[in-house]
């Protein structure tokens, strides 16, 4: 039992998820840095974040290793979180669609970049 | 509680464990008290920083404004052409690295090894400071050069300002409150104040530093890259 003398795990399972880690986060900003856009960035993205969320969590903080009811209590409750982000996400669509249709705003509206505020003088 | 019944209950596992565990009038976790808090100070403070990436969520998705290019905006040019986001790449693995460090601390205290425990808790906490130094400089470019303010910046959509000053700046507070406890912590390590109390408190103190990391993990993935 672990917990009862403490956290102690070989020294190689802390090495190979820094790896890991380093690995998960050089793929995500290449996602970045090679401009992949659309549905593929978002998929990308959120695979990544939750791999390495998911690893810190286990590894790092010794989650797998912990007894089920200290688990339960540090997951269970931030899964209504789901909940939450899912009421915002359909009211925010809401509220969106009624400012486009009765209060006149741009739907194409299209962001300045800095090099456009700053003169112009590097090609985009 | 005899010790006997003590190990007699932590000798299972999973879902039987779980029932036992909960079951009469007892300890309900097994870890020192200090742990049990911590995990639910961190619970706690998860739902802080959904509260702000949710209030996120819905504020990009109602502003008709066009949400500022946020991999150009962090584009960083070292005398060539701007790299994309690539202090924010630094930050990042910065944050990993010292996360690592962190969990190699953990492991040596448990070894009680009390040198290797003190240094590599003092890396972190360097590893720590300067994500706060370069923080501080991204935080100066946007408001002097950028004009990025809170309520609005030449780009896009105003609440770009407020989100990323709330979001980051609450997160920087977490990392600079964090380099504070751990040097604490180091000191107190070197000084054998844990000699006799075990040397829980490093994985106390790690939690806390891996949850710091754990939060970029998601700022990174929402704000940053999406």
């Amino acid at each position: 039992m672990a917990s009862a003398e403490g956290q102690q795990h070989p020294l190689g399972v802390y090495y190979k998820i820094w790896v890991l880690l380093f690995v998960l986060s050089a793929f995500s900003y290449s996602v970045d840095y090679f401009d992949v856009q659309g549905a593929l960035r978002w998929t990308l993205v959120i695979i990544f974040m939750f791999l390495k969320a998911g690893f810190i969590v286990a590894i790092f903080m010794h989650a797998i290793w912990e007894r089920m009811a200290l688990v339960l209590t540090i997951l269970g409750p931030p899964t209504v979180l789901l909940l939450l982000i899912a009421f915002m996400a359909v009211e925010g669509n809401y509220t969106e669609e009624l400012r486009f249709d009765y209060m006149g705003h741009d739907r194409d509206a299209v962001a300045l970049t800095p090099a456009e505020l700053h003169g112009g003088e590097e090609e985009h | 509680m005899s010790e006997a019944t003590v190990n007699e209950v932590q000798s299972h596992e999973g879902i039987t464990g779980l029932v036992d565990d909960w079951a009469a009038d007892k300890q309900a976790y097994h870890v020192p008290w200090g742990k049990a808090m911590m995990w639910i100070f961190l619970v706690s403070d998860t739902f802080i920083f959904s509260c702000f990436l949710v209030g996120y969520l819905n504020v990009r998705m109602t502003t008709t404004e066009p949400w500022p290019p946020q991999s150009e905006i962090f584009a960083l040019s070292f005398g060539g052409d701007p790299i994309p986001l690539i202090l924010i790449a630094i930050m990042t693995f910065i944050l990993i690295t010292s996360s690592g460090t962190m969990a190699l601390a953990v492991n040596m205290g448990y070894r009680k090894d009390k040198a290797k425990t003190f240094w590599l808790i003092c890396a972190t906490a360097a590893f720590g400071a300067s994500f706060v130094g370069m923080q501080a400089f991204e935080w100066t470019k946007l408001i002097v050069d950028e004009g990025v303010r809170p309520w609005g910046n030449p780009f896009g959509a105003p609440q770009f300002g407020s989100v990323f000053f709330m979001v980051t700046g609450f997160h920087g507070l977490h990392v600079s409150a964090g380099v504070i406890y751990l040097l604490w912590v180091a000191f107190r390590v070197k000084r054998g104040y844990y000699d006799n109390k075990g040397f829980e408190i490093v994985e106390i103190a790690g939690l806390y530093w891996h949850f710091v990391d754990l939060v970029w993990v998601f700022i990174f993935a929402f704000f940053y890259l999406l």
